[in-house]
């Protein structure tokens, strides 16, 4: 991993990258080198342009200036085509699953391999009970819909969809909000062993610090579209840094201010 | 001097929105239509799609026409009858379902029906994010979810105008037979002199046409609904409401472009 760090391109590559909702500056200039078989996690507070990040690496957003390449390949500037075809390299954790409520669990694990025409549709349902198992779920579950599921149990189908065409690239969009502890922590854990077997890079964006040191090797925090900090996910409690001590331990007084009405 | 400027201003922005909406709704009917023609092609959903516009359609759509050609031949006799001109009552219920009432009316109760259903489905997946999450599953969701609905709505509409039509002129004839004592036969062979094919082509491009515009609101506006819970209502409303207004207007069009004469 270290020759990876200094001889090939990082995996994903942001420079400058710029993203405004009418007044509302989401994304101020993030730059942002993720190496091949790393997992980043991104910590910062609701608003502070995580998803926003994500959605643009995703090509779901068109940032308004800046430059994304994967592989040292300049996302924005490829192709339509080119582009579904990256983005198909890509498997994301959507954070409230974001599941096809109209199709049975097995369908929605085996969409986008069915979508590629990696699979018939008559394996399909044998391939979901494979990758269900990978997530601790019983094949069983492929039968029920989605909204027969607990919180903790769709977050394990999203990361089973996500993984079932094992790509090369992970998101993590806030996996373990909503859930208790404990299953934050078994969610956590999965990730964790999906991304070793895959050996994919990850990036994982998080406001739960437990999570975050769980997931991550490295990690930044982003405040007001701007990053303030990157630096090793286990120095994450002591980082010495005004603004992720101020978040990691929940403090009220300190550099960043809540922009309540009294 | 301000409040007139304030006036213009907002003219002009009102206007500048609507021509924006216009041009995103064209551009949006396009790549629709665009993906009807291009594989994959997704024959589960639009088969799903085709049954729950067409055949679970068919009760309301039915009844609707029943009760509509009945209450034709009902009127028109009251006020044909003080110049005997009752024999001309076939002739109108026959036309007026199979060039309007079937259209409009079974278009109505679909918009009511399906368009509604539309918008909610999509404008949920929208806020849920399953729409981006089919496009991070190497998926897209125009080519998923609006072709084949287009598709749908395009065929299934004249297929259910054409039973409209029929059960309209049964309506009616139900009507004349048992209520105003006109013969059976007379009716029908009336009723067969009166009608011309161009009468009922011109109903089903309507209804192909209704079909599109219904189908089109409903994933348009749930396509771009935001805002939760209140967003998807709201774009349900606008489905049905301006998918309705759509059709009218498009239904005085087209019959001015054929019957004017």
């Amino acid at each position: 991993m270290d020759q990876s760090m200094t001889s090939a391109p990082p995996k994903i590559r942001i420079r400058d990258l710029h993203k405004s909702f009418g007044d509302k500056k989401v994304l101020d200039g993030i730059s942002l080198d993720v190496p091949q078989g790393t997992s980043f996690v991104i910590i910062g507070g609701s608003g502070s342009g995580k998803s926003v990040l994500l959605r643009c690496i995703l090509g779901l957003m068109t940032p308004d200036s800046g430059s994304i390449e994967i592989d040292g390949e300049d996302v924005l500037a490829a192709s339509a085509r080119r582009r579904d075809q990256l983005r198909s390299e890509i498997g994301m954790l959507f954070q409230n699953g974001a599941l096809f409520d109209s199709l049975p669990v097995w369908e929605n694990v085996t969409f986008g391999l069915l979508a590629l025409n990696k699979l018939t549709r008559a394996n399909a349902r044998d391939k979901a009970g494979a990758i269900l198992e990978q997530v601790g779920l019983a094949p069983s579950v492929g039968d029920l819909f989605p909204s027969e599921l607990s919180g903790g149990m769709q977050k394990r189908v999203g990361l089973a969809r996500a993984i079932a065409a094992q790509p090369n690239i992970l998101f993590f969009d806030e996996p373990t909000t909503g859930l208790d502890p404990i299953m934050g922590a078994v969610i956590d854990g999965l990730i964790v062993d999906c991304v070793k077997k895959l050996g994919s890079t990850a990036i994982a964006i998080t406001h739960d610090m437990a999570s975050a040191q769980r997931i991550g090797d490295e990690a930044a925090m982003l405040y007001k579209g701007k990053l303030v900090w990157q630096g090793a996910a286990a120095s994450l409690m002591d980082s010495g840094n005004d603004y992720v001590d101020q978040f990691t331990h929940g403090r009220r007084q300190g550099p960043i201010t809540m922009e309540l009405r009294r | 001097m301000d409040m007139v400027l304030d006036l213009v201003a907002r003219t002009g922005r009102a206007t500048l929105s609507l021509v924006r909406s216009a041009g995103a709704l064209a551009l949006f009917a396009l790549a629709g239509l665009s993906h009807i023609l291009r594989p994959p092609f997704y024959g589960r959903v639009f088969v799903r799609t085709f049954l729950e516009t067409g055949f679970f359609s068919l009760p309301v759509v039915a009844l609707t026409a029943l009760f509509s050609g009945g209450v034709i031949a009902l009127q028109s006799y009251t006020g044909f009858a003080q110049y005997h001109a009752q024999s001309a009552i076939a002739g109108i219920v026959v036309l007026a379902v199979t060039r309007e009432l079937g259209p409009v009316l079974a278009g109505l109760m679909v918009a009511g029906r399906v368009g509604a259903a539309m918008a909610a489905q999509i404008g949920t997946m929208r806020v849920t994010d399953q729409i981006d999450a089919l496009s991070t599953l190497s998926t897209n969701p125009m080519k998923y979810l609006v072709a084949p609905r287009l598709l749908a709505g395009m065929i299934a509409l004249p297929l259910l105008v054409l039973v409209a039509d029929v059960l309209g002129v049964a309506g009616g004839f139900t009507v004349a037979v048992v209520k105003l004592g006109f013969s059976p036969t007379a009716y029908i062979t009336a009723t067969l002199n009166s009608v011309k094919v161009m009468d009922v082509t011109v109903g089903l491009v309507k209804a192909g046409l209704f079909g599109f515009l219904i189908t089109l609101m409903g994933c348009y506006y749930g396509y771009n609904s935001k805002g939760g819970a209140e967003g998807v209502g709201s774009a349900t409303t606008s489905a049905v409401v301006v998918a309705s207004i759509l059709l009218l207007a498009f239904d005085y069009l087209i019959t001015d472009l054929f019957f004017s004469q």
